[in-house]
């Protein structure tokens, strides 16, 4: 237990990394997501081939190849980042696909009905995505997206690959000193633990808060 | 008005609210609507009656193209339906529509689902929509669940407080696709003194209905499809008492034996 304590700084430090990525990444995957759902489903079938060549090409490529592509190949053209903030967009744009599909799933839970009458009182297409069926998709979807962004937390952990160093690169630093893996790999697996159960339980919460009543 | 043919393409808008000139539709191989004509004058009720997979729902879906055609020609006052887009939307929020299963915005409040067309397509201000809506909750006799969520109410009042929503755009023209079919029986008289009290406005409405009281007591005309065509047009009374073609015959004598 000793080992943990005495490196506290470091670990901890590398938990709040871990931290600012789930809860950046989060976010932006949550809006890149809905933003690609909405092409998805669009009359226009430009968008919508696009939006599904997009949720393909994530679905189908590892993180960490991901990771590893954007983080040597964008320098390369000429395009460079901090390497938090490219592991961040990486993570967002490779998320954002899981989240699709899953906001996807919930669009086809909304009765077609509800789309008409939004239609019909005279609402555009994005209008009656985003006032009408939108809200009721995710209101259906927040378990899924919850189980998405569990992953996401689980997944940060391939950017230690790529020299950021969170809670899984932090935890390694310091067991190259210390010698000690199971207290070290124990306690950041605890931390994982900790941040999953969190993401779990709000998404509970928030299930709950949104549900519509029937 | 029985079966006319397609009128040729010189005639131009006619004065009437609703025109539809010799539509066809279908779904796939099947041939729903078959050269269909229907004029409804300004202020005029034509309800249109039917058996179930005559196209009579079809015929008012296509009226604000939640149904596409296939060809002919259909005119809301005076107005070309627009294909689909921002002039079609600006132009369904003059045709208000109630639907059979009520389609309330589940996640909206009442008075939301009310005042949502007010404000986001009149881009009337909040306030106002707030008291236009108010007072037609009021009109359908639901003034009092306005903060509810439409799961929360009955079935009757989820329809009363669909038909303001549609009031709420105050169209030219309501069309009812069966309004009164997925309700309770007691209910579907509340819904129906509500449809009452829009004829005597004066709205026009096309109501496609299973209810031969409504038909015969509210409407100017009745329109009797069968096979996707209207095969008979007449006022009420001699619709029902001296209907001319076999198959109306046969189906007022299946609807009104028991």
């Amino acid at each position: 237990m000793n080992v943990l304590l005495d490196n506290w700084r470091p670990l901890v430090d590398g938990l709040l990394t871990t931290l600012w990525i789930t809860l950046v990444g989060g976010v932006g995957a949550i809006v890149v997501g809905v933003l690609v759902t909405a092409a998805r489903v669009s009359p226009v079938k430009v968008l919508s081939g696009l939006a599904f060549c997009y949720v393909q090409f994530f679905m189908n490529v590892p993180l960490l190849a991901l990771l590893v592509l954007f983080v040597f190949a964008l320098p390369e053209v000429g395009l460079i980042m901090p390497l938090l903030t490219t592991a961040i967009v990486v993570i967002i744009l490779y998320e954002a696909a899981y989240v699709a599909e899953a906001v996807r799933s919930g669009i086809n839970t909304v009765s077609l009905g509800q789309a008409e009458a939004a239609r019909a009182i005279g609402l555009t297409f994005l209008q009656s995505l985003r006032l009408v069926v939108l809200p009721q998709a995710l209101r259906s979807v927040v378990q899924p997206v919850g189980n998405v962004m569990i992953a996401l937390a689980m997944n940060t952990s391939l950017a230690a690959a790529v020299g950021v160093v969170e809670l899984t690169a932090a935890a390694q630093k310091v067991n190259l000193v210390s010698a000690q893996p199971i207290q070290v790999f124990v306690g950041a697996g605890i931390g994982y633990m900790a941040l999953a159960l969190a993401i779990g339980l709000s998404t509970g919460v928030v299930e709950r808060k949104v549900a519509i009543v029937r | 008005m029985n079966r006319t043919p397609p009128i040729p393409d010189t005639a131009g808008p006619s004065p009437a609210m609703v025109d539809v000139r010799g539509i066809n539709k279908y779904f796939g191989e099947n041939h729903v609507l078959r050269d269909v004509n229907l004029t409804v004058a300004p202020s005029e009720v034509v309800v249109v009656l039917g058996p179930s997979g005559s196209g009579k729902s079809t015929l008012c879906r296509c009226i604000n193209r939640l149904e596409t055609i296939q060809s002919g020609e259909i005119y809301i006052d005076g107005q070309p339906l627009p294909t689909e887009g921002r002039a079609l939307a600006r132009l369904r929020s003059d045709v208000g529509m109630v639907f059979q299963s009520f389609n309330l915005f589940a996640h909206r409040s009442v008075i939301d689902n009310v005042r949502m067309g007010p404000i986001k397509v009149r881009k009337m201000a909040k306030t106002e929509a707030t008291e236009l809506a108010e007072s037609l909750l009021d009109k359908v006799g639901i003034a009092d669940k306005g903060n509810q969520f439409p799961g929360e109410l009955s079935g009757g009042q989820q329809q009363r407080a669909a038909i303001a929503r549609a009031l709420a755009m105050q169209p030219k023209v309501l069309l009812f696709d069966e309004p009164t079919s997925a309700l309770d029986p007691e209910m579907v008289s509340e819904v129906l003194d509500v449809m009452n009290s829009l004829v005597a406005d004066g709205m026009t409405m096309v109501v496609v209905t299973h209810e031969m009281g409504f038909a015969r007591h509210a409407a100017d005309s009745v329109a009797f499809m069968d096979e996707g065509q209207i095969v008979e047009m007449a006022p009420p009374g001699e619709f029902f008492d001296s209907a001319r073609s076999d198959r109306a015959r046969a189906f007022l004598s299946k609807v009104l034996s028991h």
